[in-house]
């Protein structure tokens, strides 16, 4: 079985032409961060510009590459670009280099495209920060990190890519400094993804440790090598890293509190790319994983997991970013199951990622959009009848939803469809249990996202009669200085204003758009995206044996996307809606809100017992063993002290001990020399 | 080379003298402009050596010279380099003039302790000491000769007893004695096993000698009992200088009452010698006690990892802070060395030069916040990044390459002990990359804490410790009133100042060494990498990975 399935793999080639320049395309964007992290208050007037400058040439350069490597026949289109040792000892030699492939180009052009039409979004949303270079300093840092994590051609460049991209968004997360809760949401995204990293640093040194290299080439050749046990380890390692920086169960709760970042990063980092590395991690070591059926089963029970997951709780909040997060986790558990389902799932999986990376981050501006128009107000219940106030945001914003739910013909409909039709293959108890998981979640998003539609966009201009209140969060941490930003819900009807928003925010939204409508059909349909990754992940297999045909998926799955959409109408948009959140809810809800006690869990389980022994620690330290060797010490110290006391300091004190110490020595000699 | 090796001993020794001589004179701003000035032919004499040092030399040591000097007993002047030796003597060059400066040359120098006359103590005594030190510390990693170590290991105690003692913090003589004493004793135990191998040398060799490379050969004779009673002496010094749980409680009060630029050497070098000293006398001397007794070091150095890291993010003062974190980072030295790998020991070796650079980065940050607060209380300090942003920046890298993020120095030498532990010791090695989570919170936390958020703290909002106290036990306006009356952010931001051109000055090198480590770490590792050979092929134990995995 290994020898027929490595044999798929195709030769890696030398890059040569515009390929060998490669590394330009990380080389912008780092050196647009360095500039304008060094160069500090007097790069603020240009540095937005800057930042987009280096990223938009960076996606030119993306798409060069891009044509110059369709020219290629297929086989020829895997490239390496080595371009130094970073470091080796002994019979370990980690080299710096590119991979340029399908897999990796095609992640190159999400990155910088998507990264270029939320910069340019950014000079628009941030124009009246202060702090607006550092935001786009930080976004470089993050486009030049992420490049790396796809187009790192070892695993240890993969790493390094994958922990810059977790600072990068530790410092987007925490960027407005002055709120307390962005700092805690930043550290917790951090931690999240080092629990994940370990996994990911175990799996390299397992590889390490069995074949004596990291680098992709040796490492996919000679994956074969390796006993049954010790390759499901690394795939299950891995997928542990994954699941950290992709917010899947069981760690996902760090990317709901990410949305404390500035809504351009939640579109760009915490919906588009990054959130989907882990979706490309599984793609990018589909020969390790098509030798583990375990490792491939478990995959997509965490993808099934996450996405029924994510999919309830969304049902529950009532802010609109919150939403949107747990529609992304939920989404990438989609994605996730897919990759899980091995080479009939790769091709689906990676659609949906790219059709996501559209309508996701259109959702996401569009959120921004309204939050900008609404003085940052990110309560639904305070939202209504904005359709009339921002029409080219509502407009943009529905074709994004409608794709997102499935809606026939647009992205979301293919490549979702895709996956759920993989999914119902298999044998009947798993094709019954994951398809049904991601059919039921299909109708879940419909009614999540109605939901979201309908309280934002339609009924009664809600925030007209409102009374004030106090913000959110709790107010004994608010700072005494004035925020930085606007805080949202201080709310009387005369705080807000909606209006439209800039081009500069428009125009990418309208690009996202047209993207949402467009991607599905055009990767889809005669496999084009199927076809161009070949060379990368392999021959797409067709399903076998699904329990529904194949056929009927595309009804049923539009069938209860009316459905869910239909009780959302019922539920949502005939009954007014509370400005206040209604306390007595069913458990269900109250669950739900509770993000399934996920935090719950963490804490109890995790944190409390954590502070509790390193309490006791600290109490061991300090009594025990400091106690015990400070007895001796105090004893010798307070007769030090009386020394000092009757002489003249220190210097005495020393010169007796040294001379004990010398004459021990004498002694020790004379002794040895005697006998 | 063999003359720069000797002047690199004594340049230093000659210019605490110089130094020495003009703070009696009252000239201190003379003595430490002289001393920067030494520290800096140092720095380039080192880069000489550095540039002349053959990696590819057959030979164990290069530049090597020997002088006699208690002919009686078969003592030597003895001096000679390898590439780890050198590595450490590399990082004390870059070190010392940086601390120098800063202790001289910024405002965030700390006010020392005044002196008898009643007055602050300058710092020309400091610079002085601080010299003195780096010849003795020279002398003991170029030492290869027993004798020599043992005396530099004693020796190296008194200028870090006078800088802790006369220049330090307000428990400065508690910390000294207590750093003194732990310190003495340790050695007395080592000398022990110094005259005990110096007898089994005249046994066994026919002449009793003290002679690094001959007791190295003696090695294959000794029988393991013999090795396992020597191996404990010098285990014991070099586990308390390390320091390993649980005889690490000197580190924290040292460290936390020493001036911040005694605080660098003493956590970022000095300590080293612990672990110079696994590498250079016990792996090599005692192989097979070593390797009988590894896991014992093994399980230390994995208790470390985690214990360090848990109570370093319970320290409620930055400098314990750095101090127990510096406690996890042993346990990963320890747990490389004892692993027995080429890119274990190598990472180890490596671990030890960027340590001491993040520790430098750190302390000096630290000190720098305090110098403007005054106080070094976490408690005391809040959002400071909001009038602060180069400092909290600087802070920010600190704590990155304390983190170990892939990209700084910290990372390569992580990963490779890591990495090179995991064949021989999976369990130990799953158990210490545990610690990278650990590491994150402890360095995030305290970043949360001091940098981000609101303005608040007594440092910051209080304009000095104890003054919000004051102002709420006069009745005045209370804490949580104080947001009119309050200056706005740009007053204070002129009140408490960012970092000034100077101070950015003595963190630049550093900063410039942390990315440029982490990026191209092999031309120090091209000079670590042979003497890690060595050492292996000394112990006797083979790779447990060779060039294509241990799978066939």
């Amino acid at each position: 079985m290994s020898s027929e399935l490595l044999s798929q793999l195709p030769p890696v080639a030398p890059a040569s032409g515009a390929g060998s320049a490669a590394w330009i395309l990380v080389a912008l964007p780092a050196l647009g961060a360095a500039v304008l992290f060094l160069g500090g208050r007097r790069t603020d007037r240009w540095g937005h510009l800057l930042g987009t400058a280096t990223v938009l040439l960076s996606f030119v350069y993306g798409v060069v590459l891009f044509f110059s490597a369709l020219a290629l026949p297929g086989e020829e289109r895997v490239r390496d670009l080595p371009l130094y040792e970073w470091f080796a000892s002994g019979s370990l030699s980690v080299e710096f280099g590119l991979r340029l492939d399908p897999l990796s180009l095609t992640f190159v052009l999400l990155i910088t495209g998507v990264g270029s039409l939320i910069h340019i979004y950014s000079v628009g949303y941030m124009a009246h920060d202060e702090n607006r270079r550092k935001f786009f300093a930080m976004l470089n840092l993050f486009v030049a990190s992420m490049l790396v994590l796809v187009l790192g051609n070892g695993f240890l460049t993969l790493y390094l890519g994958w922990e810059g991209v977790g600072l990068a968004s530790y410092l987007l997360i925490g960027f407005y400094v002055q709120r307390p809760l962005a700092a805690s949401a930043a550290k917790k995204a951090f931690l999240m993804n080092r629990v994940g990293d370990v996994g990911l640093a175990l799996a390299i040194f397992i590889l390490f440790a069995q074949l004596g290299t990291t680098q992709y080439t040796e490492v996919f050749a000679r994956i074969g090598e390796l006993s049954p046990g010790a390759v499901t380890a690394v795939a299950l390692l891995l997928l542990l890293g994954a699941c950290g920086k992709s917010g899947q169960f069981p760690l996902q709760a760090w990317l709901p509190d990410a949305m404390e970042g500035p809504t351009p990063v939640s579109a760009l980092i915490h919906a588009a790319t990054m959130v989907t590395a882990g979706v490309y991690l599984v793609a990018r070591s589909h020969p390790i994983y098509d030798l583990t059926p375990t490792g491939q089963l478990v995959v997509t029970i965490v993808g099934a997991v996450t996405l029924l997951i994510g999919a309830i709780v969304g049902c529950a909040y009532d802010d609109i970013k919150k939403v949107l997060a747990y529609s992304t986790v939920s989404q990438i558990g989609y994605m996730m199951l897919a990759v899980g389902l091995g080479p009939i799932g790769y091709a689906a999986g990676l659609a949906h990622l790219l059709t996501h990376g559209f309508f996701k981050a259109g959702l996401f501006l569009g959120a921004g959009s309204v939050m900008h128009g609404m003085a940052d107000e990110t309560d639904m219940r305070r939202f209504g009848g904005l359709w009339r106030h921002m029409p080219i945001t509502f407009a943009t914003f529905t074709l994004g939803y409608l794709a997102l739910i499935g809606f026939p013909f647009l992205s979301g409909f293919y490549s979702k469809d895709l996956i759920i039709e993989a999914a119902l293959g298999g044998s009947p108890v798993r094709g019954w249990l994951l398809g049904g998981a991601a059919l039921l979640a299909a109708g879940l998003t419909s009614f999540y996202m109605t939901r979201l539609m309908l309280m934002t966009f339609f009924g009664p201009e809600r925030w007209r009669s409102l009374t004030p209140r106090s913000a959110p969060w709790d107010p004994s941490l608010e700072s005494e200085a004035a925020p930085q930003h606007p805080e949202p819900g201080h709310g009387s009807p005369e705080h807000y204003h909606p209006h439209e928003s800039p081009p500069s925010m428009t125009v990418p939204m309208i690009v996202l758009a047209i993207g949402s409508v467009g991607a599905g059909a055009f990767l889809v349909i005669g496999e084009r995206l199927g076809g161009w990754l070949e060379p990368s992940i392999g021959p797409v297999r067709e399903v076998e044996e699904a329990v529904i045909p194949t056929g009927l998926v595309p009804g049923i799955a539009s069938v209860l996307m009316l459905l869910g959409a239909g009780i959302a109408y019922l539920t949502v948009g005939r009954r007014p809606v509370p400005v206040e959140r209604p306390q007595r809810v069913s458990l269900p809800v109250r669950a739900a809100r509770a993000d399934l006690y996920a935090n719950t869990i963490n804490e109890k389980a995790i944190a409390r017992p954590g502070i509790w022994l390193s309490r006791a620690l600290v109490y061991v330290d300090n009594r025990g063993v400091d106690g015990a060797v400070n007895g001796t010490a105090a004893l010798l110290g307070g007769a030090s002290g009386r020394a000092r006391r009757t002489q003249t300091g220190f210097v005495r004190s020393y010169a007796l001990t040294m001379l004990g110490g010398s004459l021990v020595l004498v002694a020790a000699l004379l002794a040895v020399a005697l006998p | 080379m063999s003359a720069l090796v000797i002047v690199l001993v004594l340049l230093p020794l000659v210019g605490a003298t110089v130094c020495g001589v003009l703070v009696k004179g009252g000239r201190d701003a003379t003595a430490r402009s002289a001393g920067f000035a030494v520290s800096l032919v140092e720095l380039v004499l080192v880069a000489v050596i550095w540039g002349l040092f053959d990696p590819s030399a057959p030979t164990r040591f290069q530049g090597e010279s020997s002088v006699e000097w208690i002919p009686a007993f078969g003592v030597s002047f003895a001096l000679g380099l390898d590439g780890i030796a050198l590595a450490m003597i590399a990082l004390l060059a870059v070190l010392v003039p940086i601390v120098i400066a800063y202790t001289s040359f910024t405002r965030a120098a700390e006010r020392f302790p005044d002196g008898p006359d009643g007055e602050p103590r300058g710092a020309g005594g400091f610079v002085a000491l601080m010299l003195s030190l780096q010849g003795v510390l020279v002398a003991l990693f170029a030492a290869t000769d027993v004798f020599v170590f043992y005396v530099m290991f004693e020796v190296m105690l008194v200028p870090m007893y006078f800088i802790i003692g006369r220049f330090g913090g307000a428990r400065r003589q508690y910390a000294a004695v207590k750093f003194f004493l732990y310190s003495f004793l340790g050695g007395l135990i080592m000398l022990g096993s110094v005259i005990g191998i110096y007898v089994a040398s005249g046994t066994r060799l026919g002449a009793a000698t003290f002679d690094w490379a001959e007791l190295q050969r003696l090695a294959a004779q000794l029988p393991e009992s013999t090795q396992i009673f020597l191996f404990l002496g010098f285990f014991a010094a070099f586990a308390i200088k390390a320091p390993l749980v649980p005889l690490h409680t000197w580190l924290p009060d040292a460290g936390a009452q020493a001036p911040i630029g005694g605080g660098v050497i003493l956590v970022g070098v000095l300590d080293k010698v612990g672990v110079f000293g696994f590498l250079r006398y016990c792996l090599p001397l005692f192989p097979l006690a070593s390797q009988t007794l590894a896991p014992l070091v093994l399980v230390l150095s994995v208790i470390g990892v985690l214990y360090g890291a848990l109570l370093a993010a319970m320290q409620t003062d930055m400098k314990r802070f750095v101090s127990y974190t510096s406690i996890a980072h042993f346990g990963f030295i320890g747990l490389g060395i004892f692993a027995f790998s080429q890119q274990s020991v190598a990472g180890s070796a490596l671990y030890m030069v960027n340590h001491g650079i993040s520790t430098a980065m750190l302390f000096l940050v630290v000190g720098m916040l305090a110098a403007r607060g005054g106080s070094t209380q976490i408690a005391d300090y809040g959002g400071v990044g909001k009038i602060a942003p180069v400092l909290a920046g600087l802070f920010l890298v600190a704590g990155l390459t304390t983190l170990s993020l892939p990209g700084t120095n910290s990372f390569v030498s992580e990963f490779l002990v890591l990495l090179g532990s995991w064949p021989r010791e999976p369990v130990y090695t799953v158990i210490a990359t545990v610690g990278i989570i650990f590491a994150a919170l402890y360095v995030l936390w305290v970043y949360q804490r001091t940098m981000t958020g609101p303005l608040r703290g007594e440092a910051v909002v209080g304009g000095g410790p104890g003054a919000a106290t004051a102002r709420a036990l006069a009745g005045g306006p209370g804490f949580s009133d104080t947001v009119d009356t309050d200056p706005p952010d740009a007053t204070r931001r002129a009140r408490f100042g960012d970092l000034s051109g100077r101070e950015i000055g003595v963190l630049a090198p550093l900063v410039l060494l942390i990315f440029l480590l982490g990026f191209f770490p092999q031309p120090v590792l091209d000079v670590i990498n042979p003497a890690v050979s060595a050492t292996m092929s000394e112990v006797g134990v083979a790779d447990p990975v060779g060039p294509n995995g241990v799978a066939r």
